[in-house]
């Protein structure tokens, strides 16, 4: 059996094809195509869950993903659970485990339900009011508390084992919605060879014609009509039908988003299949046809479980064969619930009684009723329902007073009409527009090249849609200059034209303020809050919302905003366009993060780095350290040694005998041209036509504003050609601001620049042993220390590939930067490791290489600058012309604050305890006694221990530095004050003879 | 005198994809970015035995040597065989401006009948027949890096990008391969 | 998600491929040396935040790697024209831009509350 409920000849699934599914641990049988609400239902489960602040029962409200009640946790496995699923979204798959949410101990009897005779302390806006005093109690009781009892479902705590797919795609037409509208639309347009995509968000196009079956097109009936049409257009080349698809959010110049489900419906997933697909469409015309969404009737007590949508009723008997109920009564201002009464009255369902709050309803379906002997209350509004767990009876009284008659039931089917789906309209930034006649909110002034059509597009009647979507169809794909094809005609048929609908709260509903008639059912906000929200003067509809939080659930009002602005409406005795009507936000329904994601996890999350040189490196023990996204070698540890024996070895080492580093990760930029020279003289505060080929020098760059942007040493291969290194994290920044002078405000240099950052591995070789190293490797180089002298620069070969070997240094010691074309970058390394290790030298990494160039006082741009310090504040004025007329960043070094005296300069910190090291970024002071809030005078930039020296060592930045040199100063910590004396930034070989070793 | 220095290419023994999309590491190759301004583009073609490209998008190719518009004074040179791009460009004798970037590009190839599609899991571009036929270039993003993309047959795609993002490369068109060959 | 017309590629791209360069039409002092503070406050740090027509700079910087200008409306996002680095700036004021009513502001719903 797959369900008491299950009415044989009824619904389209197959009877043998059976799946197992476990709810709250009792096991049930559905049939394959189910969702776990029609499951449920045919196995007579009404109620599914609790509501969000009172705990009350609920049930199916609907058969749609605007469902606010029916939220369930889903489960494979352990890892593989989802809370807050939609029941009747999601397929049911053999052996998928279903629990309730927000219930305890169990479904049927929960704790929580107190809240629910609480109730009249919970009245909207109780959060702001209650918890303001004491203020203290807010973060250490209010807020714990609240957090503890607030929130649907519990997070999965294991790592998400699925993996997500992504796609861009473009078309000509994307067509949302598969409906009749939409697949007419996709249709007319693939007829002409436009390249379309069409996409809906159950598991088969149709729509509306899952649950209405009175409609023929072109002879066939529509469910079956919708399926051939997909068939059809999946069999054409320039379509792509996507079925499970949702379009979730319409951003600017027509890119939309969809998520396919992919594997969410099987039993058992081949594991090489994504989860979801994200597909991020550009699209050159969109056609929504999105459909409406039936809304309910507000009443006393309308959440009940066993009271959902008459539509919803008529998709669970008409698709799935489900009966929701055996006496069923019906609460309706619209023609169309009537039409569910009659299914189901033909299937064998007793229909206690159809109440129709108006005076006047739709004439055939009034005859109908009558035919089918069914009693029509007109002019009656249900005032009240009974029923602990499931309705069980309705209230019904006339309109305008009289006595209540109670009428048992079962079930309870309403329609308070149909509100088209304006939400992608709205995300598109499109403007709707209020049509009083038939009290909608409609596609208006359009913001982006779509077009709505159907029933979102407020077009009533099947014939009207048909016509109207076979001509959007071929006008969208005309426009992007499709010629093929001819007219499409279709013809269609249905039972009755609707008619009706209501927004607001009926009789029912009352003016008691402790009548529960839900308005949004997900954050179980009644009628009489919001009139209690406008009492308390939210006239606009977004502090209403905010106040009473309708539509601010995961639904986002999709069944509740309409109701909520005509009450408030009502109230305020002001039209509903006056109150305003909030803008729609992606996503439509809940996307997973997994999905937004998509590739970007593990390996792929970022790219990792690494230099040619980083499997040596690995092989060698080094420890690494992320540099943006470079992996660098940071330090080598040998057994035994911490990080900071290590570091104290390495910077002995590189001093006493020779490192070799890898510098790679430098940005390099090849800058090529006859203007060469005069380009980097406006690039840079340094001259550079004096700069003879082969020699190298260190510049500075500046922002136009006067601070200092970054630096690097600069080589002159040929009087055309610079080899321009750049600090590691400032070569895409160095590269575009090159870029942008160039192009833009010096476009008549001829020069040109190339990022050669790649290009070549780096190996720096530091150290007085340097030269001994690497002189038998090069060929064609003579580095003698007359012919070679410190910041020179050669091209030759090394290890016989071509080579342009810089002697620079970053360490004050004699060294060499080896360049060599990327791939050989390894081999070469192990040569000149073959060479230095038997002489004593040692790998580095870059906290050695941090410790010695701080011991000779060099500047790392972004660490001892911070964007606000002018090359005169890090004593490099040596370095900027004072001959030249023009260079970035000349006027701003002149500015009144930029030459004002007492800015804060770089200066060496010595602490007065030399074993002491000060925390990088600690803050200075004259006086430690001053009371706070103290005077502070800058902060520590770098601090190291240095081996070298014996002693720690520091950079800092200090107000009126320069002239401070030899005062003490203090260094406020938690747990003491560290007095630091002022001194020069160069802490060892002053005079650099080093250098030139 | 030291031992020749041998080569290490970044992507060496990687293999991926799926029946609907190969995606395997191209082989080494030279490379060259060219700089000129409109005047030097005939002499430039002679020394490379190509006609530069002119128009947006486009390339061409020759014996394994290809020449891919970038930009409107930037196009890239490849050649499969190793030939000596700088010293063709140096033979040119006009003002142009060529930095060997050999070393600084790897290339993954991707081919087969879903190709477009695996590249299409990561990268912006409209990569239709009618838009990005055979021959088609152009620098965009694949992810959250720059590449260029070359179509260099009906089924067969090169995708340049920087040697230290190439395990990125080879990653994201591996996954985008196996989703599109499902 | 933006589609940006590249005056060199000739055709629109996606906004991935492109980088924002602040406002277009600002010239750097050819005597920057010399002008006074007022002149350079005017110059770097000035800048108009207007609702409506902007004139951009924006960098097809994953793409031809060039810089040109465009015209866009703050309010739709939409782009009137781009054109090449250089060119002058067109006159648009026959092109009105499109005026939108912000909905969902807190000013907005403040000015209707009060």
């Amino acid at each position: 059996m797959s369900g008491a409920n299950r009415i044989a000849g009824q619904g389209r699934l197959t009877p043998a094809r059976t799946a197992r599914f476990t709810f709250d641990g009792k096991t049930y049988q559905a049939l394959e195509g189910d969702t776990v609400a029609s499951a449920l239902l045919a196995n007579g489960v009404h109620l599914v869950g609790r509501s969000f602040k009172y705990h009350r029962p609920r049930g199916i409200l609907s058969a749609g993903p605007e469902e606010p009640n029916a939220l369930i946790d889903v489960s494979r496995d352990a890892a593989r659970r989802q809370p807050n699923v939609r029941a009747p979204v999601q397929e049911v798959f053999d052996g998928m485990k279903v629990e309730s949410q927000n219930r305890w101990p169990s479904l049927s009897f929960d704790i929580g339900g107190i809240n629910n005779l609480l109730s009249p302390f919970f009245a909207a806006g109780f959060y702001y009011k209650t918890f303001m005093w004491p203020k203290a109690a807010w973060e250490k009781v209010y807020e714990p508390f609240i957090r503890k009892a607030a929130g649907l479902g519990v997070a999965p705590t294991e790592e998400d084992p699925d993996h997500y797919a992504s796609r861009y795609a473009y078309c000509d037409v994307l067509v949302a919605g598969g409906g009749v509208a939409g697949l007419s639309a996709a249709l007319a347009a693939a007829e002409t060879g436009a390249r379309v995509i069409l996409c809906d968000e159950q598991p088969e196009v149709g729509g509306a014609l899952h649950y209405d079956t009175s409609v023929t097109i072109d002879g066939q009936s529509g469910y079956a009509w919708a399926q051939a049409t997909a068939a059809k257009l999946k069999a054409m080349e320039n379509v792509t039908v996507l079925t499970r698809t949702t379009a979730f959010g319409y951003y600017n110049h027509n890119f939309v988003a969809l998520v396919e489900r992919v594997t969410d419906h099987l039993a058992r997933p081949d594991k090489k299949l994504p989860r979801e697909r994200m597909w991020q469409v550009r699209a050159k015309r969109v056609i929504l046809a999105t459909g409406s969404i039936e809304r309910h009737m507000v009443f006393a007590n309308n959440d009940r479980p066993g009271i959902m949508l008459a539509s919803a009723a008529r998709t669970y008997l008409n698709h799935f064969g489900v009966a929701v109920g055996r006496k069923v009564g019906v609460y309706t201002a619209s023609d169309s619930a009537y039409e569910a009464a009659f299914d189901l009255k033909r299937a064998g369902v007793t229909i206690a009684a159809i109440v129709d709050n108006r005076d006047k309803p739709g004439e055939a379906v009034l005859a109908e009723a009558r035919k089918l002997g069914i009693e029509v209350l007109v002019g009656h509004s249900v005032v009240d329902t009974k029923g602990k767990l499931r309705v069980s009876s309705i209230s019904v009284a006339r309109n305008g007073g009289g006595s209540a008659r109670a009428i048992p039931v079962d079930a309870l089917l309403m329609s308070a009409g149909w509100t088209p789906s304006v939400h992608l309209f709205s995300q598109s930034r499109g403007k709707v527009a209020y049509d009083a006649a038939s009290g909608r909110f409609l596609p208006g002034t359009y913001a982006q090249d779509c077009l709505s059509v159907g029933s979102c597009n407020g077009t009533d009647g099947l014939q009207a849609t048909i016509e109207e979507s076979l001509a959007a169809g071929e006008l969208m794909a005309r426009a992007t200059g499709n010629e093929g094809g001819g007219k499409v005609e279709l013809r269609g048929e249905n039972a009755f034209e609707w008619t009706g609908g209501m927004a607001g709260a009926g009789e029912g509903a009352g003016v008691d303020t402790t009548v529960k008639a839900f308005v949004d059912f997900q954050n179980d906000v009644c009628a009489k809050d919001i009139r209690l929200a406008v009492r308390e003067g939210m006239h606009s509809i977004e502090h209403i919302k905010r106040f009473t939080t309708n539509g601010m659930a995961t639904d986002q009002g999709k069944l509740s905003n309409i109701h909520g602005l005509a009450i408030a409406s009502e109230v305020l005795n002001r039209e509903i366009p006056k109150i305003g009507l909030t803008t729609f936000r992606a996503p439509y329904t809940p996307v997973t993060f997994g999905t937004l994601i998509s590739h970007s996890r593990g390996d792929l999350f970022d790219p990792a780095r690494k230099t040619p040189l980083h499997a040596w490196e690995e092989a060698q023990g080094a420890v690494f350290e992320d540099v943006g996204n470079w992996k660098r070698a940071w330090y080598y540890p040998r057994s035994g040694e911490t990080m900071h024996d290590a570091v104290n070895r390495e910077c002995r080492t590189v001093r006493n005998a020779a490192g070799v580093f890898d510098a790679s990760t430098l940005g390099k930029i090849e800058v090529v041209g006859p203007d060469a020279a005069e380009f980097l003289n406006l690039m840079y505060t340094n001259a550079w036509d004096t700069l003879k080929p082969g020699r190298c020098r260190y510049g500075i760059m500046l922002r136009e504003d006067g601070f200092v942007y970054d630096d690097g040493v600069v080589g002159r291969l040929a009087e055309d050609r610079f080899h321009v290194t750049t600090t590691t994290g400032g070569a895409p920044r160095v590269m575009n601001h090159m870029e942008d002078y160039l192009q833009t405000e010096f476009p008549h240099l001829k020069v040109w620049l190339t990022s050669t950052t790649e290009q070549w591995a780096v190996i720096a070789v530091q150290g007085p042993k340097a030269r001994e190293i690497i002189e038998p490797l090069v060929e064609g180089i003579d580095i003698s220390n007359e012919a070679f002298p410190h910041m020179s620069v050669r091209e030759g070969k090394i290890c016989g590939v071509p080579t342009r070997l810089f002697r620079m240094s970053f360490t004050g010691e004699a060294g060499f930067e080896v360049n060599v074309p990327a791939d050989y970058g390894q081999s070469v390394l192990e040569a000149i490791w073959a060479r230095a290790e038997p002489l004593g030298a040692c790998a580095y990494g870059t906290e050695t290489m941090h410790v010695l160039r701080a011991e000779k006082g060099y500047i790392i741009v972004g660490q001892d600058t911070d964007g606000t310090v002018t090359p005169h504040d890090a004593s490099l004025s040596w370095a900027v012309s004072k001959k030249k007329t023009d260079f970035v960043g000349i006027r701003g070094l002149k500015r009144p604050d930029l030459v004002k005296e007492g800015r804060k300069q770089l200066v060496g910190l010595l602490t007065k305890d030399p074993n002491v090291v000060l925390e990088e970024g600690a803050q200075i002071v004259a006086d430690p006694n001053e009371p706070k809030p103290m005077k502070m005078l800058g902060h520590v930039t770098s601090s190291y221990w240095s081996e070298n020296c014996g002693r720690s060592i520091a950079m800092a930045l200090v107000a009126g530095g320069q002239a401070r040199l030899g005062q003490t100063l203090y260094v406020p910590m938690p747990d003491r004050t560290i007095a630091v004396e002022v001194s020069d930034m160069v802490f060892i070989d002053k005079e650099g003879a080093r250098l030139n070793g | 005198m030291a031992d020749q220095a041998l080569r290490k290419a970044p992507l060496a023994g990687r293999h991926g994809g799926s029946a609907g999309a190969r995606v395997t590491p191209a082989g080494p190759a030279t490379r060259l970015s060219l700089r000129a301004g409109t005047d030097a583009l005939g002499a430039l073609s002679a020394a490379f035995g190509l006609t530069l490209p002119t128009r947006p998008k486009t390339s061409a190719s020759a014996n394994g040597r290809h020449a891919l518009w970038l930009g409107p004074d930037e196009w890239l040179l490849i050649d499969e065989n190793g030939a000596d791009l700088m010293a063709a460009a140096a033979s040119s004798g006009v003002l142009h401006s060529a930095t060997d970037v050999s070393h600084r590009n790897t290339a993954v190839l991707v081919s087969g009948p879903q190709a477009a599609g695996a590249i299409a899991s990561a990268c912006p571009l409209d990569l239709g027949n009618a838009i990005f036929p055979v021959g088609a270039a152009a620098r965009t993003v694949l992810g959250k890096i720059e590449i260029v993309l070359l179509r260099t047959g009906e089924d067969d795609y090169r995708v340049e990008c920087w040697r230290s993002f190439s395990p990125y490369t080879f990653g994201l068109l591996a996954e985008g391969a196996e989703d599109v060959g499902l | 998600m933006l589609l940006i017309y590249c005056p060199y590629c000739e055709e629109e791209r996606s906004e991935l491929e492109f980088r924002h360069g602040g406002d277009a039409h600002i010239a750097r002092p050819t005597n920057m040396a010399d002008i006074t503070d007022e002149e350079f406050q005017e110059f770097f740090f000035l800048r108009d935040n207007p609702k409506g027509l902007i004139f951009e700079r924006w960098r097809h910087i994953h793409g031809c790697g060039r810089f040109f200008n465009a015209a866009r409306d703050t309010v739709s996002d939409k782009f009137v024209m781009s054109y090449k680095a250089g060119e002058p700036k067109p006159d648009l004021s026959g092109n009105a831009p499109a005026t939108e009513k912000t909905v969902e502001t807190y000013e907005a719903t403040e000015g209707t509350a009060k």
